[in-house]
């Protein structure tokens, strides 16, 4: 008797360290589609292309799980590990050559739903982009970003700016142009100088003239120095996508980046402790808080600034104007876009190719655009995009759009080994910005990114 | 009669038995969560595998690169200069807790409140600490202005990073390292203090004469526990830091965490994995030897 309870008792242990048995998520039959996302902005448009979706294809349902940045693509990671990846994802530039030398993507020509996607249905150079180095296709486009600045219009006016003066700044490496002289203006000390009044204390800075989003060194300075760099008319690599030399050691980087953190050692941008290190506090809370009058931020923040209230709970409302012209004598943005993958672990790939197919479609991408949180990647979506912030949010959007209209827009760098490439440069890069190393600093990583192609072969 | 004389025979075969299966839930656990799991990551340090292909064998490369990774060098660095502020000041503390505890207050709620912060998740402590030491908005940082201090980037200044993650983690855990300790205490016979005090000793000389030496054993355990606790930080640094500003914080658990699942090098993180075994296998024997862990002077 006490040796049986002794073993039903053994028997419960054990079960109780975590014998459990197959994990039901793994199962994706039944006709739903597994699909993830990280933007929770976009979650209710989506969901709005899959209830459409499943009307439109019975017995076909789509199950949305989104998770934030940060945990998507370990959980992800996880999930191609251990089988329990979902279906489709949303897939980003800066990871998806990864994934194809990982084998988890599956190439969408393959697939009859998704065979025929055209590349000419998409805003120009999109659809390109998520073409591997076999040539294969691993993404259909859904959206796409630019960089602009997001400004309060109550700092400008105390600096006695209006909103036109913004529309046609320029920069320089040398002296800052009329962009620099506007953010110094737009500096105003704990004593109320200003940045370019003498006896400015740029220790003790109550409002930075330019917020600071870090030292951007995950995402080739998207959302911090690209602006500037490719109005200098530089390029991340000799080619894009799939460079084989990095250009971080040539002298027009590093010109505008010497230029650019200088900001932070004048006192008009933030600096790198003050935002927070590496949690920093985003621009939008920079301009939210009143600690930033100006910030460069991506087209998907527009709903984020429009939500912005001020320390009274009034709605703080943030126009929004085009990078400034650089030594080029154009603008430039870098131009990103997401496409959703089909990952080589799902058990109903066709199933998948089809809501794949059916988000770059038309209806899909009008639904998106008439929720006015992304521009979709065909033009119709733009347009209905750009009518919904002018109608209903009263909301100029085009320093955005016209990157893209006036062919000022360069694409992100898509390269092989990304993630050794953050990892090597994102030390480098906050160091730089925090002023323990030299700009010139960057030719020895340049090196060393160099090596990866070397290493990879 | 030949029962009763058979009874205790029988009644010791049916013990081993009895013992093995209560002894089998813990060892399947031991082998397959442990056992395994350390052999297929030394393994694993002798491979190139990137978690999704098989791994292929590659000899000695990942140690190779291993001693030549400055990286590394400067994660172990960083880890030891954590765990050498974790533990002094923590030790420290318990210990002062831990005696208070027992000669000052004999109230059960009091040596409660002592536990609390043990309850909190690790995650949840960081999450907190972040937000109380924000430059911008954190409390803390407001009450260093109110009594007219500078404000201080506690977890983004490469000075203050380690310090502050090392004090979060005191923070939690000193609470249980007290209660190891005052439970060290109990053992101590009240009659010694009797006698110290008959001869005229002060608190403070009972303390080192009598309290610390016979402490010991226990002490030595519990620093043992502690320390590689501390070599595996982890949690506080990924919720707080990120390995950052640079790579001032950037301890070898983080490390090796990022390597394995962010750079899809399993074989190197794996052989990292190795050596961070190594080191802790000799500090807790360097330990247990120089404490005479094993040995009382209580008899």
């Amino acid at each position: 008797m006490r040796l049986k309870l002794a073993f039903l008792m053994s028997a419960v242990l054990a079960a109780g360290c975590g014998w459990s048995g197959a994990d039901a998520t793994t199962e994706s039959g039944g006709g739903t589609i597994e699909y993830w996302l990280w933007d929770s902005g976009q979650q209710p448009g989506y969901q709005k292309c899959a209830d459409s979706f499943a009307k439109q294809n019975p017995g076909l349902n789509v199950h949305i799980s989104q998770y934030g940045w940060d945990v998507y693509w370990s959980k992800l990671t996880a999930g191609f590990i251990a089988d329990t990846a979902p279906d489709v994802f949303t897939d980003h530039l800066a990871k998806f050559a990864q994934f194809v030398d990982l084998g988890v993507l599956r190439p969408l020509d393959e697939l009859a739903p998704t065979a025929d996607i055209n590349d000419g249905d998409y805003q120009e150079g999109l659809a390109e982009l998520w073409k591997g180095q076999d040539g294969k296709r691993y993404g259909s486009p859904k959206d796409w970003d630019t960089i602009a600045m997001f400004y309060n219009p109550g700092a400008l006016r105390a600096a006695g700016f209006s909103p036109d003066d913004l529309s046609d700044l320029s920069w320089n490496p040398r002296d800052g142009g009329t962009f620099e002289k506007m953010i110094a203006h737009l500096t105003v000390d704990k004593n109320g100088v200003r940045g370019d009044e003498p006896g400015f204390d740029k220790n003790n800075v109550s409002q930075y003239g330019l917020g600071s989003d870090g030292a951007g060194g995950g995402g080739w300075g998207q959302t911090q120095w690209s602006a500037f760099a490719g109005s200098a008319g530089w390029q991340v690599t000799d080619r894009n996508p799939w460079g084989t030399r990095f250009n971080l050691d040539q002298p027009a980087f590093q010109d505008t980046l010497t230029w650019y953190f200088g900001l932070a050692r004048k006192g008009y941008m933030p600096s790198f402790a003050e935002i927070g290190g590496n949690n920093p506090v985003g621009p939008d809370k920079q301009i939210q808080s009143g600690l930033a009058a100006i910030a460069l931020d991506g087209s998907w923040k527009i709903s984020t600034f429009q939500n912005l209230t001020d320390t009274s709970g009034q709605k703080l409302k943030v126009g929004i104007a085009p990078t400034p012209i650089g030594p080029s004598g154009k603008r430039a943005s870098m131009f990103n876009g997401l496409a959703d993958s089909v990952t080589s672990l799902s058990k109903q790939p066709d199933n998948a190719a089809k809501w794949v197919k059916f988000m770059s479609g038309e209806e899909c991408q009008n639904i998106i655009g008439e929720s006015g949180i992304v521009f979709p990647a065909r033009p119709s979506g733009t347009e209905k995009a750009i009518a919904f912030n002018k109608d209903k949010r009263q909301l100029d959007v085009t320093p955005f759009t016209d990157q893209v209209k006036d062919k000022t827009t360069f694409l992100f760098p898509v390269t092989t080994n990304a993630a050794d490439i953050t990892a090597l440069l994102q030390p480098r890069m906050d160091a730089v910005y925090i002023g323990e190393s030299p700009v010139s600093s960057l030719t020895t990583v340049n090196d060393q990114l160099n090596d990866l192609f070397k290493v990879a072969q | 009669m030949a029962t009763i004389a058979d009874a205790p025979r029988r009644k010791r075969k049916d013990d081993t038995q009895l013992a093995i299966l209560f002894i089998l839930p813990a060892l399947i656990g031991f082998l397959v969560f442990l056992l395994w799991p350390t052999l297929r990551g030394i393994y694993l340090s002798f491979t190139k595998f990137n978690l999704l292909t098989p791994p292929e064998f590659n000899g000695l490369d990942n140690y190779v690169r291993m001693v030549q990774d400055p990286v590394f060098w400067n994660s172990l660095r960083v880890t030891v200069y954590y765990v050498i502020v974790n533990i002094v000041i923590q030790t420290a503390l318990a210990l002062a807790i831990a005696v208070m505890m027992q000669r000052l207050t004999k109230r059960t709620w009091l040596r409660g409140i002592v536990l609390t912060p043990y309850l909190v998740s690790n995650v949840v402590a960081a999450l907190i600490f972040l937000w109380i030491l924000d430059y911008q908005l954190g409390i803390g940082n407001r009450v260093l202005e109110l009594i007219g201090m500078d404000r201080i980037a506690f977890l983004a200044d490469s000075n203050w990073v380690i310090p502050t993650v090392a004090l979060i983690n005191v923070w939690r855990h000193v609470g249980y390292t007290a209660l190891l300790i005052f439970a060290g205490l109990q053992t101590i016979p009240e009659t010694l203090y009797e006698a110290g005090r008959t001869d005229g000793a002060s608190e403070l000389t009972m303390f080192r004469r009598i309290t610390l030496p016979l402490l010991r054993p226990i002490l030595a355990l519990v620093l043992i526990i502690t320390v590689v606790g501390s070599f595996q930080v982890f949690d506080t640094v990924a919720v707080t830091t990120r390995g950052g500003p640079i790579d001032s914080s950037r301890v070898l658990q983080y490390y090796i965490y990022d390597m394995a699942f962010g750079r899809f090098q399993f074989g190197y993180a794996s052989a990292m994995s190795v050596a961070l075994l190594v080191v802790l296998v000799v500090i807790t024997f360097l330990q247990y030897r120089l404490t005479r862990a094993e040995q009382s002077d209580l008899a």
